[in-house]
């Protein structure tokens, strides 16, 4: 998950809230404040932070799911493996073939879309109801209609394609089709939520640059190329990062549509994470593969952190 | 948007230099011919769009058309229903675990929902309203989570609930989806955007910092609440990951484990497998029908994305 913070008013030194006191002032909030954050603290240390690093200290021992304990020190070993393995790094390959497959087409769609319905006047609820609506839908019930959509010979897309003259692929069974129709299924799946970032970011631009430019006799491509594309760069920026942040996370499509295969051509890196800590119970390597899957999204969540906002200055 | 008139009206006040006024109503004519070039534009839009909006929703309505047939007529290549029946709803519903899934899906989401709003609103309460020594460190701690996926805390999270026999309990899928980092984010620039004299005056009236919370900021936050709590709720109704491996009890099982457990055991019967998807559908496509603004501003205003 991620957000905007969007620039909250720093000015929160308002009248009155001055402390009458110094120290005596602070330690008065301070019983307080621990009542208040010790309901969130207590459940995040339990079960986020305290988990991160018990992950991680597991991933340099040989831990195992079927004995308790943290079992042998491993030292780097885990790592060294993960790294040297084919399987791993074939996965994490999937995982970014994927995301290189959805991120250009749930961009460009969910831009191209929210400028056509920027136009419309009447009845928007029912675009946003069309494109919006899978987005809300459990990942099983996305997969189970398009896995019907997409069987061989009797599915509705295979009929289409063999009406239309041409020889319909086993879309899911071939492994050079396979992940093409994931991502085919994850757009449809979660277009919408760009598309509602990108209505946002539309209606952030003045009007009046639109009439101004119109009566320099701008049709609406250059409006759309001159005006909006530019000041749409902020909102871009935001659903690029949130978009291959979203996708290098894909576990659910692949594990119940195809199980990672065929032969194990659309494992994704949590799907291996996965098989290895709960299939082969490898939990101590299976915690160094997600170490090194969690350091990916780290990369992707910091370039959001760079280009979006320094959160230090609303402290 | 708007482009129409405007432009025209612009030019009306003006002070009656000719030279002006020439340019004026050359800029006018270009305009208006700028105007039905814009209309046109703006019409072909619509329809593309139109094209594209029931281009989306085939998906949706085959799973429905192909849930409604009986079972041997799900091979025609046809929209069409010939004979109409629920028979495959109601073989999902007597034959399956469906009903304890909505059950058990209902619980742990409303519950997790409330926890996340109830946890995540108080400590932003703290961080935006009161002044502690640990401040800081507990703002870097609430940030340091909002980089970490929950996706990378299956395995540590499972052993961890598995030592305390947590494991195939509603609790184990509840409990670690309630502390939600950007839900703290989320409230705490909402209620940073409070003016703090509302409170302040509350606090003068002699009302504490709870009593403060409780009936001066949070009722001030209804938009903030609608939508943390509308995205919690989607999100842990549709969490597939985490609720798969803590709990392998049939019973127990929320909606997505148990469509991912029978995906395949219908086979060929491919009506009985749209019902159950359908079936798995319709709480959020229920939700998303009441909410449906509240949940586009909540993105709009906030970015959240699961």
């Amino acid at each position: 998950m991620a957000t905007t913070i969007p620039a909250a008013d720093r000015t929160r030194t308002g009248p009155g809230s001055a402390p009458p006191g110094g120290a005596d002032h602070r330690t008065r909030q301070g019983r307080p404040a621990l009542l208040f954050l010790t309901p969130f603290l207590a459940l995040y240390l339990l079960f986020i932070i305290g988990p991160a690093l018990y992950g991680l200290v597991m991933s340099f021992f040989h831990t195992s799911m079927v004995r308790p304990g943290l079992g042998e020190f491993a030292g780097l070993d885990n790592y060294a493996e993960a790294l040297g393995s084919s399987d791993f790094w074939w996965a994490i390959w999937h995982t970014v073939w994927f995301t290189i497959l959805t991120t250009p087409p749930l961009v460009v769609l969910a831009l191209v879309f929210a400028l056509l319905a920027e136009r419309v006047r009447r009845g928007r609820w029912f675009f946003r109801l069309a494109f919006f609506l899978p987005y809300v839908l459990p990942s099983a019930v996305v997969a189970l209609i398009w896995m019907w959509i997409y069987t061989p010979e009797l599915g509705l897309l295979s009929r289409t394609v063999d009406t239309l003259g041409g020889t319909a692929p086993n879309w899911l069974g071939d492994p050079a089709w396979a992940m093409v129709s994931l991502a085919v299924t994850t757009v449809w799946w979660t277009l919408g939520f760009n598309f509602v970032l990108y209505l946002a970011g539309l209606q952030d631009v003045p009007r009046d640059l639109y009439e101004a430019s119109a009566i320099d006799g701008a049709g609406p491509w250059q409006q759309i190329r001159r005006i909006t594309l530019p000041l749409l760069t902020r909102t871009t920026t935001l659903v690029v990062v949130l978009q291959v942040i979203a996708s290098l996370k894909v576990f659910d499509q692949m594990y119940i549509m195809t199980s990672g295969g065929p032969n194990f051509s659309t494992r994704s890196a949590l799907q291996y994470v996965f098989d290895v800590g709960f299939t082969d119970y490898r939990t101590g390597y299976a915690a160094a593969a997600s170490t090194l899957f969690f350091l990916l999204v780290l990369a992707a969540s910091a370039v959001w952190l760079v280009l979006t906002r320094r959160p230090e200055s609303e402290v | 948007m708007a482009l129409r008139g405007s432009t025209h009206d612009r030019y009306r006040d003006g002070d009656g230099d000719t030279d002006r006024d020439r340019r004026r109503s050359e800029a006018g004519a270009l305009a208006s011919s700028v105007d039905r070039r814009m209309r046109l534009f703006n019409h072909c839009c619509v329809g593309v769009l139109l094209a594209l909006a029931l281009l989306w929703l085939v998906p949706l309505a085959w799973a429905l058309d192909t849930s409604l047939k009986p079972n041997a007529e799900t091979t025609d290549p046809t929209w069409l229903i010939e004979n109409p029946t629920l028979q495959a709803y109601r073989t999902v519903l007597a034959d399956s675990d469906i009903l304890n899934w909505y059950v058990a899906s209902f619980v742990t989401s409303t519950l997790a929902t409330l926890g996340t709003v109830l946890t995540a609103s108080m400590a932003a309460y703290a961080l935006s309203r009161l002044r502690f020594r640990y401040r800081r460190l507990v703002f870097w701690l609430v940030l340091a989570g909002l980089m970490i996926p929950n996706q990378v805390l299956i395995v540590p999270q499972f052993r961890e609930l598995g030592s305390v026999h947590l494991l195939n309990t509603w609790w184990a899928v509840l409990l670690p989806q309630i502390p939600t980092a950007i839900a703290v984010f989320v409230f705490k620039q909402f209620f940073d955007g409070i003016p703090r004299d509302l409170d302040e005056a509350a606090r003068i009236d002699g009302a504490g910092f709870f009593r403060t919370y409780r009936r001066v900021v949070m009722p001030l936050s209804r938009p903030a609440v609608s939508a943390v709590a509308i995205f919690s709720f989607v999100w842990s109704w549709n969490n597939l990951l985490w609720p798969l491996l803590a709990v392998t009890d049939p019973d127990l099982m929320t909606i997505p484990v148990g469509l991912a457990a029978i995906q395949g055991t219908y086979g060929i019967r491919y009506a009985d497998t749209m019902a159950s998807a359908i079936l798995g559908a319709l709480p959020l496509i229920l939700v998303f029908l009441l909410f449906q603004r509240r949940i586009v501003e909540g993105i709009a205003g906030t970015g959240l994305k699961g």
